[in-house]
């Protein structure tokens, strides 16, 4: 087990900086995720952790010491990858034996490690079967397994569940934070999918394009993003958009002016912002609620899936937007909705992309006493 | 089990496309199979049936016999026309077109046949000693030995070189890789021709003349076996070696457990390719290897045919032997040969 540090990380392809001076501390025992869309840096930056890509520059310390310079192997972590990399001319027990044979460690102490994680993770009846003879979920047991014999300190996953079906990911999920919960090591997790991070993190990691966008609790990321770009990276469907100018400033937030004119209000610290500036008003989907008086909207396609409904249309301006209602809607294309936004629940942008501080979290009080953690 | 041999097109009966198909395959099968198979059948006939013109496809001996009052044993003869007919005589000589022939319960008579009126008595006959004077009289072991030596030897150091090449060339990515490889494949577009005279001084100065080394060490090199490795190992994941290197292996162990094991396929592509190469190697064999106890097989079927007089028996018998062995490495090897070389170059 170890705390996890990057101090100043960068990596350089010839002239092409890949990552631009990551800064982070993951506590030991966490589960931190690696989160931004495909090309933003997240793999590289795990497979500079592990030891895998040379690190250009930085210092990258792991239990207060410095590794930069230490061989994959020295590490002390284990690595689970996406492709599984399993060696298909050995079997499962093989396979799971390697690193420790790899280590001199003796017959016995190698057969009883390999044991215990099978057992873990029930892959008893499959110990001597190849890897092409076992299912996708399997596969990923067995290589969980291989990471789990080794005892790191420091367990990596990249993107191990991409190559999974829907239901499967599901299950593989759980049993992979449960293996958290049981064995509590430091966990590092990329991902591209926000659901597994949101389910999964203690901490997340927004990256994009070799930078850290925002660290935080998912929670805090849904509640009180940094920016744009998280705002509309964590939370499914995205965040939506309304390009507004500030008309006028108080103590309990803002009033806004869309493009037509139509008044909005905002529960944000303004402070920063002067009457006349352009700002993006956000509001996610699942806070947008129907409305006589709310922001017209020309309803294109509805997408009904019993238990909730998702409405996609555009305002007069020809915005899209997207609206998460739960239950079922008689709403239909082609029709003409009225969605209110609540100001206790909307986000405003400066025109740079950063967030303003909320000054109430509606989603709290929606969510009533005992709900969910403040961010 | 053998289906595929009969396997057609036509549903119920053979329509045209078999019958192309089938008289096209047998064609080749004849023009392939058809020389080797008449070497085997020729390696045991015996020195008098090989004598024999026009040449007979079957072990068929001429048969002799010994007459009193004759030095050497007597052709035997069926008579088929005239008028002696169907009496079995031997022949003492032919003189034109008449041959002077006895019976030989009655040698003292001598009959006059025409010649077109005889016809030689034949039998099976299948000399074995053929071949059991190959390890008698030719020392057929040590050729033997030499020739394996060689062609295992280099082999393993082809394989194993090779190998080693192809996966600095196909994982690791350093300055001047390109340059490396395409040297290496460039290689392939020069004629041995013109590298057999400078390989020649290098191999002389370095004393190996006359040693079995030095046919392996200019041969363990093989721009084709890097070439081909390489291709296959592009095809294996790089997550695989990387995840050997978090599973602690060494670069060696990298390549040792994990590539070389997943390289099988093209590995026995090239070991077919190297054992045919090594064994039936003959030119260099012949200029570095002067002295009869370092011959190759090669070497010594060479030096059976003599200036004055080749004992064809002999020659044969010792081909067939020197067929053998590799024969049985492809036979084993071969399905491999497919495998590897439709997977090698197929990213």
């Amino acid at each position: 087990m170890a705390r996890v540090e990057l101090r100043g990380i960068v990596k350089d392809y010839g002239a092409v900086r890949a990552i631009h001076g990551i800064d982070l501390e993951i506590e030991d025992g966490a589960f931190c995720v690696f989160v931004g869309p495909s090309g933003c840096g997240k793999s590289t930056l795990l497979r500079m952790i592990a030891g895998l890509e040379e690190i250009s520059g930085g210092d990258l310390m792991i239990g207060g010491e410095r590794v930069n310079d230490l061989r994959a192997a020295e590490r002390g972590l284990a690595m689970v990858f996406q492709t599984y990399a399993l060696y298909p001319h050995m079997s499962v027990r093989q396979n799971l034996a390697f690193g420790l044979e790899n280590m001199r460690m003796p017959k016995d102490q190698v057969a009883a490690r390999v044991a215990e994680a099978a057992r873990m993770l029930k892959l008893e009846p499959y110990l001597d079967r190849r890897p092409r003879a076992l299912s996708g979920g399997q596969r990923q047991r067995v290589a969980i397994g291989r990471a789990v014999v080794r005892e790191p300190r420091v367990f990596l996953f990249d993107e191990p569940l991409s190559n999974l079906d829907a239901e499967l990911r599901v299950a593989m999920r759980a049993e992979i934070a449960g293996l958290h919960r049981r064995i509590g090591n430091t966990m590092i997790y990329v991902t591209h999918d926000q659901v597994e991070a949101m389910t999964m993190a203690d901490q997340i990691v927004v990256l994009r394009d070799g930078r850290i966008e925002q660290v935080g609790a998912p929670i805090a990321l849904y509640n009180r993003p940094a920016n744009t770009f998280v705002a509309g990276f964590i939370g499914s469907p995205r965040m939506n958009f309304l390009t507004c100018t500030v008309t006028a400033r108080d103590a309990e937030g803002v009033t806004l002016a869309d493009v037509h004119g139509r008044v909005l209000r905002a529960m944000v610290d303004a402070r920063t912002l002067a009457e006349g500036d352009t700002v993006e008003l956000g509001v996610r989907p699942e806070h947008l609620h129907p409305d006589p008086d709310g922001y017209p909207v020309e309803i294109e396609n509805v997408e009904q899936l019993g238990g909730e409904s998702y409405l996609y249309g555009r305002t007069p301006d020809g915005t899209a937007l997207t609206a998460h209602l739960s239950g079922q809607t008689g709403l239909r294309r082609g029709a003409r909705a009225h969605l209110a936004i609540r100001p206790d629940l909307a986000h405003v942008f400066r025109a740079d992309g950063s967030a303003l501080p909320r000054l109430r979290l509606g989603e709290l009080e929606a969510a009533g006493p005992g709900g969910p953690v403040a961010g | 089990m053998f289906r595929w041999i009969i396997a057609r097109r036509g549903r119920e009966r053979f329509d045209l496309t078999d019958w192309m198909a089938f008289g096209f395959l047998g064609f080749g099968v004849v023009l392939m199979l058809g020389p080797v198979l008449w070497l085997v059948l020729s390696s045991f006939k015996t020195e008098a049936a090989l004598q024999e013109y026009p040449p007979r496809l079957l072990p068929l001996a001429p048969q002799f016999q010994d007459v009193a009052g004759f030095d050497a044993p007597l052709q035997r003869f069926a008579v088929t026309g005239g008028e002696h007919a169907g009496r079995e005589l031997v022949q003492i000589r032919r003189v034109g077109l008449n041959a002077q022939m006895i019976d030989p319960a009655d040698p003292d008579t001598v009959l006059n046949v025409n010649i077109a009126d005889r016809e030689p008595v034949r039998a099976v006959e299948i000399a074995q000693e053929n071949y059991t004077t190959v390890f008698t009289r030719f020392n057929f072991a040590r050729y033997f030995w030499n020739s394996t030596f060689i062609t295992v030897v280099a082999t393993v150091l082809t394989v194993l070189f090779n190998s080693m090449a192809a996966f600095a060339l196909a994982k690791y990515r350093f300055t001047g890789r390109t340059v490396v490889f395409v040297l290496i494949i460039a290689t392939l577009m020069v004629p041995p021709t013109v590298t057999l005279v400078p390989l020649f001084l290098v191999v002389s100065q370095m004393g190996l003349i006359n040693s079995p080394w030095a046919v392996i060490w200019p041969a363990i090199a093989t721009p084709t076996g890097v070439f081909l490795l390489r291709q296959y190992m592009l095809t294996i994941p790089d997550d695989l070696l990387d995840a050997a290197r978090m599973d602690n292996a060494s670069e060696w162990r990298v390549y040792w457990k994990i590539v070389l094991p997943l390289s099988a396929p093209a590995l026995a592509v090239l070991v077919i390719f190297s054992v045919m190469w090594r064994w039936n190697e003959f030119l260099w064999p012949l200029i570095v290897l002067n002295r009869s106890e370092v011959f190759t097989l090669q070497l010594a079927l060479n030096s059976f045919q003599g200036e004055l007089q080749t004992s064809w028996a002999n020659l044969l018998a010792m081909t067939v032997l020197t067929l053998l062995p590799i024969t049985l490495v492809f036979a084993f090897l071969q399905r491999f040969i497919t495998q590897g070389i439709a997977q090698s170059g197929v990213k």
